[in-house]
């Protein structure tokens, strides 16, 4: 392989990588106040079809990106409102929510199928994209990627060194525990759903705004589920996130790296590369079930119903 | 005042009304987003509701989509009661077809009486091989079923799609992706003289009332029943948790594959890249629909089957996307679990309250 082709792996990996990061870090923050929103493949496809229209009709990406955020919170209190308030299942709720979203989204989409948007210009960090090898595939790229690890270091900042990175902690560890010294469990819970929309919205716009950029029906192809099994198997670490997260960069772009050793495999096989790297990295992680027992927040999945403890 | 409170018992009367009150409010729903659209909702909801019942070709064009639905709806029904979260019924479905198309072209030329039989079989042990990989996962290395589930979802359909590009392609095809057409021996009989509604309808009904029986009449639907309900009671009589996982996925898995298989053995007749329409998916909103109940799921996979079939018309007729279709099944399952809130719970006015 030569240089250049490394290049432009790590380039690709760091660009596919980053939608599900940004979802990924909405869901750890979710999932770590005890609530499981299977919706995300919804919101990111939302957050991409409306990021895509409000980017093309006002000819400002930023715009884009501020509604994808916007209807990807106002998704999720669709689902918040479910299993917050009605209690209602999860699982069934954030399925529900994917597959309102695929059809919205595809529904809503159909009138700008075909169209392109300018996107974002590169940004070059200065001095660092003049290194070799590594200047070119980590410092010059959209400003949404340097976005998305700055929100890492944010997320990983807020969860272990704050006061609300605690309130979030033992929501989600003993709701019953932290309501009895004040604290307004549904509220976080809330505000923490609302989060994960906002990112997932946020993903989903990296990817009709940046990453092709324009808006098919699906075109997200599972991202948001990839991302849920990344919270899993990163233990709910912020750290290990980042690094799964560019790790199924690669996983993702492995037509290229084998097209560059000179192998030719069809695409469409290759194309179940990351679905299968998932599978066999949950299994290799989630084997021991003691020690994810141990990491996940107790009270994943499970509803918090303040009307009992009166 | 209008309070909340929990109900004592669960409201069985609720649990009837809620999917009927979630379909009310769905069309409700629909109609208010017609208006919005400048679609006469009147017009709208005949076509998406009346006229797939209108006349025979289209009734027969029910009965074909409602199969798929049903059996897959009847395998996730036992699935989801037994705790097992399997949200794979599409890859299974499409691993049926694969399979089946598989070993049906193998009887291209031929008229032999084997050629459907072992080709529904291979459908459906394709069906049953494809969950039990994440059955196996889940049991020996804690994997997460929805998600081991979902990327199968994914494999499957690109593995469909390379096959039809590849192993499986009609050589006399042109270089279309689609395979030789199936033989006559190996097709589903059709039912009536006019339509495609074929045999696939007949084994959903027929597998429906296998499950009905089961759950209701046998001591493994009894084991899992209490294992759904209350899974460590089930593993204090000494119920085997694993066994009752394994029926259940593997019985879910062999619907889906039959499904599959169906389709390409019935009204396609080749293999195609396209096979479904989410299918397995809306099979999650039927078996919810039917109280996991195989019967519930009976009546639910009609309601659902004419909404693809009205989707399809409303295209036709009114130039309505297709998508509206998928969004309407998202809103028909959040109408469901919001008036599942009162299975539950009742409103009671304050006033009436004795302190």
């Amino acid at each position: 392989m030569d240089i250049d082709l490394i290049t432009q792996i790590l380039f690709a990996a760091v660009k596919t990588g980053t939608p599900l990061l940004f979802v990924a870090l909405g869901e750890v923050i979710c999932e770590k106040t005890g609530v499981l929103n299977l919706g995300q493949e919804g919101m990111m496809l939302m957050g991409a079809v409306v990021g895509f229209m409000a980017a093309y009709g006002s000819g400002n990406a930023g715009i884009g990106i501020i509604g994808a955020m916007l209807i990807g919170s106002a998704m999720s209190l669709i689902f918040g409102f479910l299993v917050l308030h009605l209690g209602a299942n999860q699982v069934a709720t954030g399925l529900a929510l994917t597959i309102f979203g695929t059809g919205l989204s595809a529904f809503i989409g159909s009138s700008v199928v075909g169209h392109t948007i300018p996107g974002f210009q590169p940004m070059h960090i200065p001095g660092l994209s003049e290194l070799p090898i590594v200047g070119k595939a980590l410092f010059s790229h959209d400003p949404l990627v340097y976005l998305a690890v700055v929100m890492a270091f944010l997320v990983s900042y807020v969860a272990n060194r704050t006061r609300l990175g605690l309130t979030i902690k033992a929501v989600g560890e003993n709701p019953h525990a932290a309501n009895a010294i004040g604290i307004k469990v549904l509220r976080v819970r809330y505000l923490a759903v609302m989060f994960g929309g906002a990112m997932a919205g946020l993903g989903g716009a990296y990817m009709s705004l940046v990453y092709t950029p324009m808006w098919v029906e699906n075109m997200t192809a599972g991202r948001g589920w990839i991302a849920l099994a990344l919270v899993v198997f990163a233990s709910w670490r912020v750290g290990n996130i980042v690094l799964g997260a560019y790790l199924f960069g690669v996983a993702s772009i492995m037509h290229l790296v084998l097209q560059g050793m000179g192998w030719s495999i069809s695409p469409n096989l290759l194309a179940m590369l990351p679905y299968v790297a998932t599978i066999v990295v949950m299994v290799l992680i989630s084997a021991d079930q003691f020690k994810e027992k141990l990491l996940a927040p107790r009270s994943l999945g499970k509803p918090f119903d303040p009307r009992q403890m009166a | 005042m209008i309070r909340v409170q929990a109900r004592t018992e669960q409201s069985t009367l609720m649990a009837f009304a809620s999917p009927v009150l979630a379909i009310v409010l769905t069309l409700i729903f629909g109609s208010i987003l017609f208006s919005a659209l400048d679609k006469d909702p009147v017009q709208a909801l005949h076509v998406l509701l009346i006229m797939p019942l209108s006349d025979a070709y289209n009734i027969s064009e029910m009965f074909v989509k409602m199969g798929p639905l049903l059996l897959c709806a009847v395998g996730l029904s036992l699935c989801y009661r037994a705790n097992m979260w399997n949200i794979g019924a599409e890859g299974q479905l499409l691993a049926g077809a694969l399979g089946g198309s598989a070993m049906a072209l193998q009887f291209v030329d031929s008229n032999s009486v084997f050629a459907l039989p072992l080709t529904l079989l291979a459908g459906v042990v394709s069906g049953m091989l494809w969950a039990a990989i994440p059955t196996f996962l889940k049991l020996n290395f804690n994997s997460n079923l929805i998600l081991t589930t979902i990327m199968l979802n994914y494999i499957a359909l690109y593995l469909l799609i390379w096959a039809v590009h590849g192993p499986l392609r009609d050589p006399q095809g042109f270089g279309f992706p689609e395979s030789a057409l199936f033989s006559d021996a190996t097709l589903l009989p059709v039912l009536t003289d006019q339509g495609r509604v074929h045999l696939g309808v007949v084994f959903a009904s027929v597998f429906a009332l296998v499950a009905w029986l089961i759950l209701s009449k046998t001591h493994l639907g009894f084991k899992i029943r209490v294992y759904g309900s209350d899974a460590p009671a089930a593993l204090y009589a000494g119920f085997s948790s694993k066994a009752i996982s394994w029926f259940v996925m593997l019985f879910a898995g062999g619907l889906a594959g039959l499904a599959g298989v169906s389709e390409v053995a019935g009204p396609i007749g080749q293999l195609t890249p396209v096979v479904s329409p989410g299918y397995g998916y809306a099979a999650i909103i039927v078996a919810y629909l039917g109280r996991l109940h195989p019967a519930g799921a009976i009546v639910a996979s009609i309601f659902l089957a004419i909404l693809y079939m009205g989707g399809d018309l409303a295209q036709i007729e009114m130039g309505i996307p297709i998508a509206v279709v998928g969004m309407f099944q998202g809103v028909l399952l959040f109408f469901l679990l919001a008036c599942d809130f009162f299975i539950r719970y009742r409103l009671v006015s304050t006033r009436d309250q004795v302190a």
